[in-house]
């Protein structure tokens, strides 16, 4: 027999996570989008940080968007316990309390906004603060459940990390910051509502007014269509700015046109077709989006670079940026 | 069994025991850090002084000897 009272030691392990339960609180997977752009931001920018002020910023950004993943973990764990997609999360399976979830967001989202201002300024860190508070009170309590542009609006929550990380350089807001914002402010909608389509009765269960429910999807693929469209002057505007050359050029020609014809074939077909294939080209939409996102910050990445910077002053790019 | 019997209570304390270990060092290693990054770029931080310093205005500063 063990010394472990069965009530305390339950299979679900509840009231005992181990570290790791805590870890998937913070959602890595979405901080690892964040670290990637907040990273992009930071390095693109005309004044350079010390490493080590650099790092932490990335660091501190990082875990303010943990932070907000928490805090949504605890507001939604009733929904989240419903949906198949994230009904292993820590909350709804018991692994970790909901207060606990709410005490962690809560303490991680004081530190990361007080180290980021000591560490940086305190513009970014104010831009932290807004963006935790936009994405865990404004998205999460609000719009999430009360309006199917939900993830229109809330968007914003999941491009301020780039902003924040030009931010966290220079101590200003500038037309680049503002562009890296758009892009993915812009390119939020198609992807989440392509996911949406082949997750649709995860969020009609959930009762989450995701357009797909409250509109059909008909009408969601004529949006998909209408919000890439709109994307593709943000992408290719944005080379020719500083942060933009032929490398990025190139790139967003390649990678929007692909989005576009996606985005095209996405609106075309009958619901019947998607459904017999189960959604094989909705699916693929979604993996082309993500390596949209990530093609376009490694660009602009790119464009950091000596070899890119010789580069487009052999092409005379200097000639057709803005300002 | 006694008390030396390992539960899965026990590994998973154990991982979260020794997970915030490790955050705290990672955490004290980054503010040592960046401590000595800020004092390292030490001569701006005069001018957050609240007193004036002659030292930092180029227009009074006295230049030193071979300046």
């Amino acid at each position: 027999m063990s010394d472990i009272p069965a009530e305390i030691a339950g299979e679900s392990g509840t009231g005992d996570a181990g570290f790791g339960d805590y870890v998937a609180l913070l959602k890595p997977r979405v901080m690892s989008l964040v670290v990637f752009t907040a990273m992009v931001g930071l390095m693109v920018a005309p004044v350079h940080l010390h490493p080590i002020e650099a790092l932490a910023a990335i660091i501190f950004i990082a875990l303010g968007a943990g932070a907000s993943g928490a805090l949504n973990m605890w507001w939604d764990a009733d929904i989240d316990r419903v949906m198949r997609r994230t009904a292993k999360r820590p909350v709804p399976s018991g692994a970790v309390e909901a207060g606990e979830a709410l005490g962690l967001g809560l303490s991680l989202s004081a530190l990361s906004v007080v180290m980021l201002w000591l560490a940086t300024n305190a513009l970014a860190a104010g831009l932290l603060a807004f963006t935790i508070f936009f994405y865990a009170v404004i998205y999460t309590m609000w719009l999430k459940r009360s309006t199917p542009q939900n993830i229109v609006i809330g968007g914003a929550a999941g491009a301020f990390p780039p902003m924040i990380g030009w931010v966290a350089a220079t101590g200003s807001i500038s037309l680049e910051a503002v562009l890296m914002f758009l892009l993915i402010f812009m390119w939020t909608p198609p992807h989440f509502w392509a996911l949406a389509l082949f997750m649709n009765s995860d969020y009609e269960k959930a009762k989450v007014p995701m357009l797909t429910v409250t509109h059909g999807r008909k009408a969601t693929r004529t949006h998909i269509l209408v919000y890439t469209i709109l994307l593709v002057p943000v992408a290719l505007g944005t080379a020719f700015t500083s942060i933009g050359g032929p490398v990025y050029f190139a790139l967003a020609l390649v990678l929007n046109a692909l989005f576009l014809i996606g985005a095209f074939r996405i609106w075309r077909r009958p619901e019947a077709t998607a459904e017999a294939d189960k959604y094989a080209v909705e699916k693929r939409f979604f993996a082309l989006s993500l390596a949209y996102l990530f093609g376009h910050f490694a660009a602009i990445l790119i464009e950091a670079t000596p070899w890119a910077e010789r580069l487009a002053d052999w092409a005379n790019w200097g000639a057709l940026t803005w300002g | 069994m006694g008390l030396t019997h390992e539960h899965d209570l026990h590994r998973r304390r154990w991982s979260r025991n020794l997970g915030v270990l490790l955050t705290l060092l990672a955490f004290v290693a980054l503010v040592f850090g960046l401590t000595i990054a800020k004092i390292g770029g030490g001569d701006q931080m005069q001018g957050f002084d609240h007193t004036y310093r002659v030292g930092i205005d180029p227009e009074t500063r006295i230049p030193e000897a071979g300046q």
